[in-house]
């Protein structure tokens, strides 16, 4: 049974997928929970801080990326949490899986970047690559 | 917040790495800076130095570096020109006594009044500084110099993708300074445009002379370079709260880069601030603590007493190319999209931000001159009342105060109200101040001579007892 579910979010309708393919295991038990995790690139920090009026502001900036989400859990009534990470995408993913010992992770498959992925590769391949659990990646 | 043992020794061995990464980082950014500035590149490389280890001990923000920066040495040009070196090394010492002020008296706070378009304006301006103080080294100079300029951009900009760990400038540097020793190319040096002294900086008092007309031509300098230093660190050490999702003291901070500037002074270097650029490597890099800056600081100077001589024959266009790559990495990509989608008035003063600036090449006068333009647009805002009428139902919409009454009279003077009756709703407005009320009384007594019967409704408890309180003052004369 999958008690902590990892949900990596970003935005992006893959990740709504995902989203609703979490709820499908999440619902299958009373003691999951779902963690949704964004990280927040350290790419984009100069410019996030730069356009956001204050720290508070910069934080509803970044929740509102994952409100999507939240609906989606809000309405198929599973227990979850949020969790914002700091750093670069995949490897912060990997290392909180790892040091939380989740038990599923649930990434979809493609994320915001496309001409990124076609030079460094896929996050959801590195992330499924270096986790030590299972993960399932939604198309 | 950290404890203090914690700032220093809780990531030791990520300190250290990152630190070494900072200081191979600020040496070519170091020498660059000084540059512009007209000063040999010691006084750039002494002051990264000295402001790094002393930050590293007194600053607010752990994981930060602070360093010589361009936005510091474009406002020295002038002081160097006219007064020499010497002027600068007291301009550096009286900043720092400015700062210590502002961070005494607590300005870090005056910082949340500074608007994200003024803030935007600033780095975008600072980014077309350094690009244009680039040109002069490599427009029209010769055939390879263009050849090692594009090198050096193409080395810094794919070889990240495959080599993360040693920094993609030093690459650059060491390969090319290789190639041009080797070759023998007709190539400008950093040599060739100062000197580098394989000592550690000694304690000096500047040569000046200590009267009121020293102080005429230093003060303006140092207040500019006080403000701009303390608004690039204030919003460096924001990006590092960010990043780290930790919290900082910016008050220290303000004083530590005093403190940083006034001792730098005295021992030949030019006053300098935080970094962005540094202070995003070193996080990246795995920096957090007050070590990661100390060890910067020491294996800068380390490096320079032990590579002196090859640090010279590091060839100027591969320099360039290094801070084109600084200037691409300063310039706020996003402001395009902000100008497309921010408010109007919001986009005009980022704009008027980055022309002043560059047009004076002064940032203290681009910043003033934006808060001040943002502060009128503002006043105008907030100024504003609107009435619409759906039917005998009057909606105000805005502020009720002093300044925005005109408008709200106004509007009743000149309406043609048909009915003998009408509701006035104030439900998407508030006023503030007696003026306000005094503006309601008025429009009331107004209405009632042309025997228009008013109710007014949707007032705030606040206002609703400020208008009772008066209103019984007007109608019993």
């Amino acid at each position: 049974m999958y008690k902590h579910i990892l949900l990596a979010a970003d935005g992006s309708t893959n990740a709504v997928r995902a989203a609703k393919e979490a709820v499908k295991i999440a619902g299958l038990s009373n003691e999951s929970i779902i963690d949704v995790v964004y990280v927040a690139d350290f790419e984009k920090a100069k410019s996030d801080v730069l356009h956001a009026t204050s720290a508070e502001a910069l934080m509803i900036e970044r929740r509102k990326k994952i409100q999507n989400i939240e609906q989606e859990l809000i309405n198929s009534n599973v227990s979850y949490k949020v969790t914002i990470l700091h750093g670069t995408p995949g490897p912060e993913i990997i290392k909180y899986a790892n040091e939380k010992q989740v038990d599923l992770v649930v990434i979809g498959s493609r994320g915001l970047n496309g001409l990124q992925e076609m030079v460094i590769g896929s996050v959801s391949h590195k992330v499924m690559k270096r986790v030590h659990c299972p993960a399932l990646i939604v198309k | 917040m950290q404890s203090l043992k914690q700032q220093w020794f809780g990531n030791v061995r990520g300190d250290i790495l990152s630190g070494i990464v900072v200081a191979l980082a600020l040496i070519p950014e170091a020498i660059a800076f000084s540059i512009i500035a007209g000063v040999d590149p010691m006084v750039g490389l002494y002051a990264s130095f000295c402001i790094a280890v002393i930050i590293a001990f007194v600053g607010g923000r752990p994981g930060m570096i602070s360093g010589a920066t361009g936005a510091m040495a474009l406002l020295m040009v002038p002081l160097v020109k006219n007064h020499g070196v010497e002027y600068l090394l007291a301009a550096t010492i009286l900043t720092g006594v400015i700062q210590i002020l502002f961070g005494v008296f607590k300005v870090a706070k005056v910082m949340k009044f500074i608007p994200n378009a003024v803030m935007i304006g600033f780095v975008n301006a600072l980014a077309i500084l350094i690009f244009m103080a680039q040109v002069p080294h490599f427009i029209g100079i010769s055939t390879m110099t263009y050849v090692f300029v594009g090198i050096t951009l193409v080395i810094v900009y794919t070889l990240p993708r495959f080599v993360k760990v040693i920094p993609a400038p030093l690459v650059a540097i060491v390969i090319l300074t290789a190639v041009a020793i080797f070759s023998g190319f007709e190539l400008r040096t950093i040599g060739d445009l100062g000197n580098i002294t394989k000592s550690l900086p000694s304690f000096l008092i500047p040569n000046v002379p200590f009267n009121l007309e020293t102080f005429q031509i230093i003060f303006p300098y140092s207040l500019a370079l006080a403000i701009v230093g303390l608004l690039e660190s204030l919003l460096t050490a924001q990006i590092v709260d960010d990043m780290t999702g930790t919290e900082s003291n910016k008050n220290k901070e303000a004083r530590g880069q005093g403190i940083a500037n006034f001792i730098t002074g005295f021992f030949g270097g030019m006053a300098g601030c935080a970094m962005i650029g540094q202070s995003v490597i070193n996080v990246k890099s795995g920096g957090r603590g007050r070590l990661s800056a100390l060890v910067a600081g020491v294996f800068l100077i380390f490096l320079i007493i032990v590579l002196g001589d090859l640090v010279v024959q590091i060839p100027m266009s591969v320099l360039v190319g290094i801070m084109i790559m600084v200037s691409i990495g300063t310039f706020d990509w996003s402001s395009f999209k902000y100008l497309a989608k921010a408010p109007r008035t919001d986009a005009i003063v980022m704009l008027a931000t980055v022309v002043i600036v560059v047009w004076t090449h002064d940032l203290s006068k681009g910043v003033i001159a934006g808060v001040l333009l943002s502060a009128i647009f503002f006043v105008v805002k907030i100024s504003t009342v609107k009435v619409s009428k759906p039917g005998s139902h009057y909606i105000v919409k805005g502020q009720l105060f002093f300044a925005s009454t005109d408008g709200f009279v106004n509007y009743f003077k000149s309406a043609d109200i048909k009915e003998r009756e009408i509701i006035i709703d104030f439900s998407n407005s508030r006023i503030w101040d007696d003026s306000g009320v005094a503006a309601l009384v008025k429009v009331k007594d107004m209405l009632r001579e042309r025997d228009i019967k008013t109710e007014v409704i949707g007032l705030d408890p606040l206002s609703q007892k400020i208008v009772q309180q008066l209103d019984g003052i007007s109608s019993s004369h």
